[in-house]
């Protein structure tokens, strides 16, 4: 009964070796995020209570930056503009991807759709700015649309600088993923209550209203979400497409930096953002998974 | 689908809601396919003739081909850091319970929620005071970081479809972890890592507003197509779109093939 030295030992040693052989990989990731991710994230929210000095960043613990920016009236229009703009754009983007959505889950087949899903995602990561300019052909004034228009006897003004030149930008950064988000919603529902209500003798309508859109909720909000959020970060098509006729946070915050060396209210601007997503995200959330009323 | 679902609306309605959306995601990238082998310097819809200077012009500009040099180092180093801190994450959280296991699992889903303009601005600002601000190795860090989650997410998707009993298993009769983990869970995962790879190298090839904020001088492709784009109408942008989505679509495609069909059971209940 007694343990002799020599098991003691070798357990000993396959614990450390346990412990280590699980930290190798515990560890990597967790490290390297806290190191460039919110190591710098921690900084900006320091260096929002910096002062610049001639011209140079030092460190300080002032309120002047927060002061400054939250007295400006152009910031908060250009806050209120860059939200109400992509909260439009999200709807608008929901309500496109939608049928789409539903296609996908509904009417193609289970086969098919794992293809569709496939094609709808892989613009997502392919060269956003060219596509961007892309567009920029289609809208501006004799391009691929207006000259269309015309030939039917239209007009066909330039539509850049349009808001609906910068629903498109929108609209093509965000809807692979709302389609994604939206299809498995729509495909994970349950078919067993889809049968049952129809079996009842529920109507198309009812169905999905009553059935499918409550019991994918979760995922239809999740959509809009990120919808939202890539729109609101998003500052190439307010810039290119809208013309700077929207002068959006992003924009401001770029500008701060690039054009004034203006850090602190720099990052009062990016602070004010992060906390509007994270606001928009916890209702969201909590509409997303609220009991039915 | 159940075969007796009746649409609210017609069949051809949800179709052609279908059709709408992949003609808004594809017309803009097959419209810069056409003008890159334009004649013409403005894009227009009656087009003088086929032509491949811009193709010419692109390849034997210097600063552009230093672009895409810089794009494919970083793209590739990325790539390899962040499916090996993805897969690494994914593994530990499929293997074993630790202590703060869900904070770790938020963390790592948070970069791609965090506006790239303020991501860009904190490291920025973090780079410059470490001193690597403006070297590539500045913009592979940061994109190791929006890149990393993606992998974890692909590999652990996979990692939930391995029998956890089977690497225990093969402990219990005597395997030690690391070949226990060589001969039973990497070559199940490898299809995953392969994904992850392209995807993350997709992701850091395409990104352009950190690396344009804390790249300094160094251009990547998509930096330089930003620069481009504030000047004039330049037919070359179609040429680097067009090689780009070569490049980009046919590794996500690949990579897609390989997610979708070896986890599209996992997806959605009813395919048993």
């Amino acid at each position: 009964m007694t343990a002799p030295a020599i098991p003691a030992r070798t357990s000993l040693r396959r614990f450390l070796f346990n412990r280590a052989w699980r930290a190798l990989w515990v560890l990597p990731l967790p490290v390297w995020l806290l190191l460039f991710f919110a190591v710098p994230l921690g900084l900006l929210v320091a260096i929002s209570f910096w002062s610049v000095v001639n011209y140079r960043l030092t460190p300080d613990a002032t309120l002047s930056a927060w002061r400054y920016v939250l007295g400006l009236d152009f910031l908060w229009a250009s806050f209120w503009r860059s939200y109400s703009l992509s909260m439009a754009s999200a709807v608008a983007i929901s309500l496109l991807a939608f049928p789409a959505s539903y296609a996908m889950a509904f009417v193609a087949a289970p086969r098919q759709r794992l293809i569709l899903l496939g094609l709808a995602i892989a613009p997502f990561f392919t060269s956003y700015l060219v596509r961007i300019y892309s567009w920029q052909v289609f809208l501006t004034e004799g391009g691929v649309i207006s000259s269309v228009v015309q030939a039917l006897g239209g007009k066909g003004e330039s539509l850049l600088n349009t808001y609906f030149a910068l629903f498109l930008g929108h609209a093509t950064l965000a809807l692979p993923v709302v389609l994604i988000l939206q299809t498995i919603a729509l495909a994970n529902v349950d078919r067993t209550g889809i049968s049952a209500a129809a079996n009842l003798g529920a109507r198309p309508a009812a169905i999905l209203f009553r059935v499918i859109l409550p019991a994918a909720r979760p995922g239809l909000a999740l959509g809009l979400l990120f919808a939202f959020l890539l729109s609101y970060a998003e500052f190439v098509s307010a810039a290119y497409l809208g013309g700077g006729a929207f002068q959006t946070l992003p924009i401001l915050v770029t500008d701060l930096v690039r054009a004034g060396q203006q850090w602190p209210r720099a990052a009062v601007v990016a602070l004010l953002m992060i906390a509007s997503l994270l606001v928009t995200a916890f209702l969201t959330v909590l509409w997303a998974y609220r009991e039915k009323g | 689908m159940p075969p007796h679902l009746k649409h609210f609306l017609p069949k051809a309605f949800w179709i052609a809601g279908l059709a709408l959306v992949f003609l808004l995601l594809y017309a803009p990238i097959l419209s810069a396919v056409l003008f890159s082998f334009s004649a013409d310097r403005f894009p227009s819809l009656d087009m003088s003739g086929f032509s491949t200077q811009w193709y010419a012009q692109v390849l034997t500009d210097r600063a552009m081909l230093e672009a895409l040099g810089n794009s494919l180092t970083v793209a590739a180093i990325t790539a390899l850091i962040a499916t090996a801190l993805g897969f690494a994450a994914a593994y530990a959280d499929y293997r074993f319970r630790f202590f703060g296991q869900k904070a770790v699992l938020a963390l790592a889903l948070l970069p791609p929620t965090v506006p790239l303009v303020i991501l860009g601005l904190a490291m920025l600002a973090f780079f410059s005071r470490i001193g690597i601000a403006g070297t590539l190795m500045a913009v592979v860090a940061a994109h190791v970081v929006i890149a990393a989650p993606f992998a974890m997410a692909i590999c652990r998707l996979r990692l939930a479809q391995l029998d956890e009993t089977l690497e225990t298993a093969a402990q219990n009769l005597g395997a030690q972890p690391h070949s226990a983990l060589a001969r039973i869970v990497l070559p199940h995962t490898l299809p995953a890592i392969l994904a992850a790879f392209l995807i993350t190298f997709a992701v850091s090839f395409d990104e352009y507003v950190i690396a344009w904020f804390t790249g300094g001088l160094n251009e990547t492709i998509p930096v330089a197509v930003l620069t481009t784009l504030q000047g004039q109408v330049d037919p070359t942008i179609h040429v680097i779109g067009t090689m780009s989505f070569s490049v980009t679509l046919t590794l996500v495609l690949i990579a897609l093939a390989v997610v979708l069909s070896q986890s599209g059971g996992a997806m959605s209940k009813e395919e048993t």
